[in-house]
């Protein structure tokens, strides 16, 4: 089977370890990995900040580069939540990390092991705009050695919401208070994610505190062999 | 108006409200889903509520002609308000031809949003709010609605107290058993029920087949003023209007589940104009447009217009939870304000309130009418972008550039290597906003797409 990776600006250029988690974790289970290299943004910030032309454009864009694909997979909701709304060319096969997963490859166990206590953060775009389930806990509760704890009110935002941390930063701020407080009543020592943008405003505050506490994306957890 | 970043810097600072609030959403959250999760058709239930609304909406014209029909007919009068001058002008005819300089009032947004009470006033007549928590914060003339269905849901047992110990009830010791301390309100509105000759509701629904008025509760002061009373005025959004009787059987469902989290509200009263035996002799329909038919016209915006003002998505809301509503200026807050009331009153009006949203969804999980708030918000946002903003603006051309950086893989390749500049001494710069609490990502010596190109190299 053969993939292209849809790698985001965000984590192309920020946060690669995902990206090299996803192509080790994919090559591990047999897939072919491409990476067009064309890619760049797929709109979401554009659009979600009222700049529809824009992100318009930048969505037919994505649809050109994606357009020989067979199946696309990113390791983030979000970006792939607006890909299935704005790129009905390409919508069907785009496929966030755990969606392809679980329903394409039809695996849970991906032969991971991370003996850490780890949070995991449903991020609001893969709960409720995705609607991946319960896919990502399946897969981390397969992961050997992990002891997997659940967060208080987890279904709730943590505040991050694209340009809303820095536009309402005092709302958000409140919001991500919450969040920490429940992230850090766990007692974990990893808090984990589909989203790296949500981890980077949690994971922020976490290194800002300095609770010891860090972020890594799920992809890197599904890919590590500790 | 201050905008929603700083009203709600101000009152997130309010470590009472902030726990107050915290502790009534939470509560009913929790209640809200145990309650909707007793039936096996609700999301049914949504969509024939969403499709009743959106059906009322497109024969919006046919349907209201109905209603002054039925309403006629039944031996009430209809009135029709473009704006909220008209309407307040009906209400103190009415109220004058009746020679009382009082009226008393259900609780009712459509009054609060036109400013009945500060307009009867000037005209010499005092309103009297006969819901419990509509009388708290008009006791308190600092105090202002924070919430569509508990307007004083900011406020906690004690505060009340204090409050009706300064006003209603001087010089009585209250105690803390709510119950004592809402008696107090009780004897107060007892004696108004009892008096006062006009009263004015709004209307949750009403039903254009029969002309029948629907007002939904759980205090009974409605039902008081409904029928006490010798004079009745509704003032009724024009939204409101269902086609047909039996469409209640939805409505009735979906409110008191997503509203209170109870099967069936306490009190719900119908009434279809005036009785020779019964109730009120006189009765008004006022039909108030007040910028609604301006936001029919915005095929995106206009599911706003199905609102049936439960509150759930208050209720959910991550952002109402802790800023609460005042931060929101407007009669209507939370989510449902936040695209309502820049369409009521105009983009230029309330300019920052679409971006009041992380956009994380959960009101669209509530709303009873599957109103999607979060798509509506974003649609809100490109015509402020677009019709609000100079082409000068700073975030614009800010965002044009990102925009033509993207659409180049060579240009995003060179600012990827331009942002490795953010290593050195200008990490440490600080960032409006997002270093107040947290620290920047440090970015990494190599990009994914550089690694891949080596990688491939190897």
């Amino acid at each position: 089977m053969r993939a292209a990776l849809f790698v985001t600006c965000f984590n192309d250029t920020l946060f690669p370890g995902t990206g090299r988690a996803v192509v080790e974790l994919l090559e591990r289970l047999g897939v072919e990995v491409d990476f067009p290299e064309e890619q760049t943004c797929c709109g979401q910030m554009h659009v979600n900040s009222g700049y529809a032309d824009q992100g318009s454009a930048l969505a037919r864009r994505f649809e050109r580069v994606f357009a020989d694909a067979e199946h696309v997979v990113s390791p983030s909701a979000s970006c792939v939540a607006m890909v299935r709304e704005h790129c009905p060319a390409v919508a069907e096969r785009v496929h966030e990390l755990t969606e392809f997963l679980v329903d394409v490859l039809e695996v849970e166990d991906v032969g991971a092991s991370f003996p850490h206590r780890v949070a995991y953060h449903p991020t609001c775009h893969s709960l409720r705009l995705l609607q991946v389930g319960d896919r990502p806990l399946q897969l981390l509760r397969a992961v050997q050695g992990i002891d997997l704890v659940e967060i208080e009110r987890s279904q709730e935002c943590c505040g991050f919401g694209g340009t809303f941390a820095v536009k309402n930063a005092d709302t958000s701020m409140a919001m991500l208070s919450d969040k920490l407080r429940h992230v850090l009543d766990t007692g974990a020592e990893v808090c984990t994610s589909a989203d790296n943008s949500c981890l980077m405003h949690i994971g922020g505050a976490l290194r800002r505190q300095r609770t010891g506490v860090r972020t890594v994306h799920l992809a890197e957890i599904l890919a590590a062999r500790e | 108006m201050k905008g929603f970043p700083a009203a709600a810097r101000e009152t997130l600072r309010d470590s009472q409200l902030r726990r107050n609030l915290g502790k009534a959403t939470t509560t009913i959250r929790a209640k809200r889903l145990n309650t909707i999760a007793e039936l096996d058709d609700w999301e049914a239930l949504r969509a024939a509520g969403s499709a009743i609304k959106a059906r009322a909406m497109a024969t919006l014209p046919e349907q209201l002609e109905q209603l002054e029909a039925a309403v006629t007919a039944a031996g009430g009068t209809v009135h029709w308000a473009r704006d909220a001058a008209e309407a307040n002008r009906i209400v103190a005819t009415v109220a004058k031809a009746h020679g009382s300089d009082e009226v008393i009032k259900v609780k009712s947004l459509a009054t609060d949003e036109i400013g009945l009470n500060e307009a009867l006033a000037e005209q010499g007549i005092q309103a009297i709010e006969t819901d419990l928590a509509e009388l708290i914060v008009q006791l308190d003339p600092n105090d202002r609605q924070s919430h569509i269905l508990v307007p004083a849901i900011h406020k906690n047992r004690a505060e009340i107290r204090a409050l009706f110990e300064r006003t209603i009830a001087k010089g009585q010791d209250l105690g803390w058993e709510a119950t004592a301390i809402a008696e107090a309100a009780r004897r107060h509105l007892r004696a108004k029920f009892l008096s006062v000759p006009v009263a004015v509701s709004g209307a949750n629904f009403g039903i254009a087949e029969t002309g029948t008025i629907c007002v939904v509760e759980s205090e009974g002061n409605g039902r008081m003023c409904t029928t006490l009373p010798s004079v009745l005025v509704t003032v009724m959004g024009i939204e409101k209007v269902l086609p047909q009787w039996q469409d209640l059987e939805v409505f009735l469902q979906l409110l008191p589940r997503s509203s209170t989290a109870e099967r069936m509200n306490p009190y719900t009263s119908l009434w279809t104009g005036v009785r020779d035996d019964d109730g009120p002799r006189e009765f008004h329909l006022v039909l108030l447009d007040n910028g609604r038919t301006e936001v029919l016209r915005d095929e995106v915006g206009r599911q706003a217009l199905h609102c049936i003002r439960c509150s759930a998505c208050l209720n959910v809301c991550p952002v109402y939870s802790r800023t609460g509503g005042q931060a929101y200026e407007s009669v209507y807050p939370g989510p449902i304000g936040a695209i309502l009331t820049p369409q009521l009153k105009g983009l230029d009006a309330a300019p920052t309130l679409p971006w009041a949203s992380s956009l994380c969804g959960a009101c669209y999980e509530a709303c009873p009418v599957k109103i999607d708030i979060p798509s509506v918000l974003i649609h809100l946002r490109a015509r402020v972008v677009r019709e609000e903003k100079s082409r000068w603006e700073p975030e614009r051309l800010a965002m044009d550039a990102v925009g033509g950086v993207f659409a180049s893989r060579k240009r995003y390749e060179t600012a990827q290597r331009l942002s490795k500049l953010g290593r050195g001494p200008l990490s440490k710069l600080p960032v409006p906003g997002w270093t107040a609490m947290r620290e920047l990502p440090e970015v990494p010596e190599q990009t994914f797409r550089e690694w891949w190109r080596e990688r491939g190299a190897r």
